[in-house]
Order: structure tokens, then sequence, then C-alpha cells
């Protein structure tokens, strides 16, 4: 078994650290570094709940090791509101239309949701709505989530 | 669960991963994007002592033209590929298959070599791969030798590589740009492994058929060529055609099996309705309701 150095930016701070090969992203990012946004339901790629953003895109946390993670800029929900507090449009999107209940799904589908609103092509309500097929909620029935998404692809809701 | 522990090794170039996998005599597994492998690690359902990860192997990334074909790098993550102009003009079909791999979070890490080597038999990449005869190359320390598609699965996840072999290159041959594409899955739900799934490519000349290549996904142990209704339509003219009847044939040749979501029967009758419906659409033949 290895331990390996890494060093990466999340949320726009550096870290180091030391990881064994076998620690996955979501458990360094979560437990080592105390990112609690990181949700972890399923830890084998079926939930979503642990999604981030690495290096400008949407992965599953659970997915990736953390060495792999090494030089790489990486984005949880705790690097998304503005230091006042102000929601990111994401968030706020969620908000206006109840597309959150108990919230454990929720930081997974801000970071996908957030991933592809930053891109410079602005993406229509088919490839958001496409993308939260990766993703699981147990509470809200989507449907907030789904008007959310057509929301920020510029839809009226 | 955590995976249990092993040995990280992270190799520049092919001819050290080559080298790693070589020395370690069959203890080391390859991690491409990880979204298949990483799961497994979890469940402990995959233990290795070694985990080679070709991630900063860039001569493995990437698409390229040869003569006559494309050579797309393993390493290349399905949605590079995706928005790739390369594939997009030459491959569409194989871009319309890739856009069903996965979801958006994973076909931002997996690669099209990881899932054509995994071999998992209901999965697009591999059955895509055997439907547009693209070649495999494989190296080692040894050498390096090619494989076509249609020859390299031998079972469910298993596959003519060696322990000591890497998948450094995959040559789909050009098809002509006015190829007609064939492309239809059944999933419970989007971006789930397919029930039942046809992919394929149709050449006309001169209003007939000339070229034809039909592969089945989720139909059996790997992905399967249906090499009898190929020969049944080549020299047909498309109003000439009875899909139904071609359905049977390509029907007769996959081997489905029973899971706790649908029967081999279900997968038949499915298969054989999408079958006649895909091929009908594609040659715009019309068909008795
Ligand atoms: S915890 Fe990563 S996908 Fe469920
Ligand atoms: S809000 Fe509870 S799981 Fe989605």
């Amino acid at each position: 078994m290895s331990d390996h150095r890494i060093e990466l930016t999340v949320n726009g701070q550096t870290r180091s650290a030391t990881v064994e090969g076998r620690r996955t992203l979501s458990d360094f990012l979560r437990i080592d570094a105390g990112y609690t946004g990181v949700h972890v339901g399923c830890e084998h790629g079926v939930c979503g709940a642990c999604t981030v953003i690495v290096d400008g895109r949407a992965v599953r946390s659970c997915l990736m090791l953390a060495v792999q993670a090494d030089g790489a800029a990486v984005t949880t929900v705790e690097g998304l509101a503005a230091p006042d507090g102000t929601l990111h449009p994401v968030q706020q999107a969620l908000r206006d239309a109840h597309g959150l209940q108990c919230g454990f799904c929720t930081p997974g589908i801000v970071m996908t949701l957030a991933a592809l609103t930053s891109d410079e092509k602005k993406p229509g309500a088919e490839t958001l709505l496409g993308a939260m097929s990766g993703h699981i909620c147990r509470c809200t029935g989507y449907q907030g989530i789904r008007k959310a998404a057509r929301a920020l692809a510029g839809e009226d809701v | 669960m955590k995976p249990a522990p092993f040995d990280y090794m992270r190799p520049d170039t092919i001819e050290e991963a080559c080298a790693i996998l070589a020395e370690a005599g069959g203890g080391a597994t390859v991690i491409a994007g990880g979204q298949t492998l990483m799961p497994l690690l979890a469940l402990r359902m995959s233990q290795p002592f070694i985990l080679v990860d070709l991630s900063r192997i860039t001569a493995l990334r990437g698409v390229t033209r040869i003569a006559e074909a494309t050579r797309i790098g393993p390493m290349t993550t399905q949605n590079d590929a995706i928005a790739d102009a390369t594939l997009q003009s030459r491959l569409p079909l194989l871009v319309q298959a890739l856009r069903h791999v996965g979801h958006h979070q994973t076909r931002n890490r997996g690669t099209i070599g990881g899932s054509i080597a995994f071999g998992e038999p209901a999965a697009e990449s591999p059955a895509a791969a055997v439907a547009l005869g693209a070649t495999l190359e494989l190296r080692s320390v040894r050498g390096v030798r090619t494989v076509p598609a249609d020859e390299f699965y031998l079972g469910p996840y298993a596959t003519v590589i060696e322990p000591d072999e890497l998948l450094t290159a995959i040559d789909v041959p050009d098809w002509p740009a006015d190829s007609v594409p064939l492309f239809r899955e059944v999933a419970l739900r989007p971006g789930d492994f397919a029930l039942v799934g046809l992919i394929g490519s149709i050449v006309l000349e001169s209003g007939k058929i000339a070229r034809a290549s039909l592969a089945w996904f989720g139909m059996g142990a790997t992905p399967i060529k249906a090499r009898r209704a190929e020969d049944a339509l080549i020299g047909q003219s498309p109003d000439s055609l009875q899909p139904a009847l071609i359905a049977e044939l390509a029907i007769a040749e996959t081997d489905p099996f029973d899971d706790h979501h649908a029967t081999a029967d279900y997968r038949r009758t499915v298969g054989q309705r999408i079958f006649t419906r895909t091929l009908s659409e594609a040659l715009g033949i019309r068909q008795a309701a």
C-alpha cells in the first residue's frame, strides 16, 4: 500500500496532504479536508450526491481517487455562494423552484448545474435536464429540480 | 465500502506502463477513467495489488486521422469524444452511441478505451467497435499486435487482452459519408445499461445494399454481430426487403439471458421489434401496422 503527497486547490485554496492510494476524493474532501458539503450516499457511483467540479467538469468524487486530483482545481458546494452569503444562481434557482427538501442530494445537483451553466455556450434545457439523470433524489419527486433546471436554461417557468 | 489497500502507480508513458504490467505478472489492474472499476474496488469485487493509472499518459488521448481510418486514443473521455469535430463528421454513429453511455458526470471521466477493454456485454462502446469494424492495438513489452473488435470479446468482461497488455489505439475505418446509421436501445432509464440494444451501419450503392454491419448489445455474453442478417441484406434494394424476416435471422444469432430486469424471452421479443422498426425507419420502408 502506497502513500502519496498531493497538492490541489479546493475552492481556490491550496491544500497539500499525504493520502493513501486507495483514498477516494470524496473521503479526502469530506473527512480529511472538512468539506462536509460533499455528501456521500452510495460510495459506488450510483446516486450522484458526491458530485464536485474538477477542472471545470462535474464528476462523481467517489469514483475518483484523491491522488488522481493531484494538481487539480476542485470546487465543492462550499465554494459557490458569495462571502456575504448571496447564493449562486443555481442555488437560488433551486430555492425558488422548491427544488430541495431534505437536501441530501442537493450539493451534487448544484455542482452539476453549476458546472454546466458556467460554460460559455449557454446550455439548453435539454442538456441540463439530461444531466439530471446522474442524480437520485428520494424526496422531491424531481419536479422542482426540473423547474430550476429549465429556469437556468432561460425558460419561463 | 472502501477499496482494499493497493499500491498506486501513475506512469507518464506507454513504455513505463507496459514495464509495470510486465513486472507485476498479473497482480496489476489498469485504471482508465475508473467509472466502472472504482465501484468494483469499493465493493471489493476487485482487489489488485497494484493499480496502474493511465490518466497522465498524454499519448493515449485524442483523435487523429490515419490512412482511411480514425485513430481514437483509448483514454479519450466519452464527453471529449462526443464533442470532437472529427468524430462528429467521420463517425456520427459512434457519437450517437456514446451519448447513451452512463450519465453526463460519468462521461466526464469515463473513457472509450476503458469501456471497450472492460467488455460489459450490455454496454454501447464494445458493440459500436464491433459494428464499425474497429481494430484494437495491444501493446506489451513483448511487442504490439492488432485484433479486430469482433474477435476481441470472449465472454462477459473477458477479452483477449493478456495481463501484461495495454490497449493503446482504437482504429475505426472510414465509412462513406452517406452510410445509413442504425441505433436503438431500450433501457430502464437514460444512462442505464441496455436491456436490448442494436447498432449498425448500411451502405447503399445505386439503390442496393452494398455493405451492412449490425451488432447487438445486451443480447448475450458479448456484443453479437448479426452475420446472417447482414448477408441477407447485401444486394437487396430497400423496397423489396421484408424487415421482419431479416429481424428473425438477426434474433436467431443472439443468446440473451434472464436477469432481475428482464427475461430472455422479453429481450428476444423486444429485440425483434426494435430491429424491424429501426431497419424500416433507417431505409424508409413503410411497415404495415
Ligand atoms: S456517493 Fe458518489 S455517486 Fe453516490
Ligand atoms: S432533497 Fe432529499 S434526497 Fe433530494
